[in-house]
C-alpha cells in the first residue's frame, strides 16, 4: 500500500487536484446559495474563494501551484468575454427602441461608477495599485480583470472587488430605486446592469423580465465603455 | 463538428484581438476587441447567431465559475486588504449606489423628455 505522503506528493504536482478542487468548491458554493434562498449575499464565487483559500492555507500550497491546475478554468474567461457579443446582439431591438436614454444612462452610470470609486478611495488614502485595481470594478469580471492588468493594477484583486461590487448592487438596487421613486423597469434594470454587471443582472431578472433584459444590455455596453474610459479616468487620479 | 467551428471562430476572434492590442498598444483588453469583432460578424451575417449562440449561452451560463481561480489570488493580498480593506469597501458600496442612482435617473429623465416631445 502506498503511503499518504507519496499520494500527496503526486497530487500536489498534478494539475488535476486543484482543477477538481476549484469546480468542487464552486459546486459547494452553489449549494450554499440555494440553501440561502438564492440570496445575493451568499455568493457562490465568494464561498468557493473562501473554501479554496482555506485549503491552500491548511495544505501550505502556494498560489502559483494552485494556479497550475486552475489555469484551465481561468483560460476560458477570454472566450467568454468574446461571447458577451451574443446577448448584446440578441437585445439589439430593445436597444434600438430606447437608444438615447440608453447612451445617456450608460455614460452617466459608467463615469459615476469609476470617478466616485476612485475619488473616495483616494481620499481615504488607498495606494496606487489598489486604485488601478478598483477603477474597472463595475464592468463584468473578465473585462475588468483585463482592464486592471493593462492599467498596471492587480487582476486578482480586481476579481474580488468586482464580485463585491456585484453583491453590493444586487442588495441595494431595489430599496434604493424604490426610495428614488423610479418605476420605469427599463431604467431600473439598465442602471443595475451598468453598475453591478452579471450579479446585478441576475438579480434584475428575479425582479422583472424587462429589467433583466435591460440589465444584460447595460452590462454588455459598460464592459465596452469601461475598457475605453478606464485608462483615461484612472490617469486623472494618479 | 457543430462545436468545433464556432469555438474555433471565437478563439480566432480573441487571438485577433490580442494581436491588434499588442501591435497597436491600445489600452483595451484583447478579448474585448474580440467581442467587438464577434458583434461585427453577427451584424454582417445574422445567420451566424444560430451556430455561435449555443456555445456562447453555455459558456455565459457558467461565467461565475471562471472567476474563481483569479479570486483565490486574493490570498496573496490579505496584508494589503487588511490595511486598505475598509476604505475599499466604503468606496465600492458608495460608488455603486451613486452609479445605480445616476444611471437610472438619467435613463428615466431622457425617456420622459423624448415622450413629451412626441
Amino acid at each position: 500500500m502506498t503511503g499518504f505522503a507519496e499520494i500527496w506528493a503526486y497530487l500536489a504536482d498534478a494539475p488535476l487536484l486543484w482543477l477538481a478542487a476549484t469546480l468542487a468548491a464552486y459546486a459547494a458554493g452553489e449549494t450554499a446559495n440555494r440553501w440561502a434562498g438564492r440570496s445575493p449575499i451568499v455568493n457562490p464565487v465568494l464561498c468557493a474563494v473562501a473554501i479554496l483559500g482555506l485549503a491552500l492555507w491548511v495544505t501550505g500550497t502556494p498560489y502559483s501551484a494552485y494556479f497550475e491546475g486552475a489555469q484551465f478554468v481561468h483560460f476560458m474567461l477570454g472566450p467568454a468575454t468574446v461571447c458577451l457579443a451574443v446577448p448584446l446582439f440578441r437585445n439589439r431591438a430593445l436597444a434600438r427602441r430606447a437608444i438615447l436614454p440608453i447612451l445617456a444612462a450608460l455614460l452617466a452610470g459608467s463615469v459615476t461608477a469609476m470617478v466616485s470609486a476612485l475619488a473616495i478611495a483616494r481620499a481615504l488614502g488607498v495606494d496606487k495599485t489598489m486604485l488601478l485595481s478598483l477603477a474597472p470594478k463595475s464592468a463584468t469580471a473578465p473585462v475588468a480583470m483585463g482592464v486592471a492588468e493593462r492599467l498596471g493594477g492587480s487582476p486578482t484583486l480586481t476579481a474580488v472587488l468586482v464580485i463585491a461590487t456585484g453583491i453590493a448592487g444586487a442588495v441595494m438596487a431595489t430599496p434604493l430605486l424604490d426610495a428614488m421613486g423610479i418605476r420605469d423597469w427599463r431604467a431600473r434594470g439598465f442602471a443595475v446592469g451598468v453598475a453591478s454587471h452579471g450579479i446585478g443582472t441576475a438579480r434584475a431578472f428575479e425582479v422583472h423580465e424587462t429589467a433583466g433584459a435591460f440589465a444584460g444590455l447595460g452590462m454588455g455596453l459598460n464592459a465596452l465603455l469601461t475598457a475605453l474610459l478606464a485608462p483615461w479616468i484612472a490617469s486623472m487620479f494618479l | 463538428m457543430t462545436l468545433a467551428r464556432p469555438l474555433s471562430a471565437i478563439l480566432l476572434l480573441q487571438l485577433m484581438g490580442e494581436v491588434v492590442v499588442r501591435a497597436t498598444g491600445l489600452p483595451v483588453p484583447g478579448p474585448v476587441l474580440g467581442m467587438v469583432g464577434l458583434l461585427a460578424v453577427l451584424f454582417a451575417r445574422p445567420a451566424t447567431m444560430a451556430r455561435v449562440s449555443p456555445i456562447a449561452d453555455g459558456l455565459l451560463r457558467h461565467l461565475s465559475v471562471l472567476f474563481v481561480p483569479a479570486g483565490v489570488g486574493v490570498v496573496g493580498h490579505v496584508a494589503g486588504l487588511g490595511r486598505d480593506g475598509p476604505a475599499l469597501f466604503v468606496a465600492l458600496v458608495v460608488s455603486t449606489a451613486l452609479a445605480i442612482a445616476a444611471g437610472a435617473a438619467t435613463f428615466a429623465a431622457v425617456a420622459r423628455l423624448l415622450e413629451r416631445r412626441e
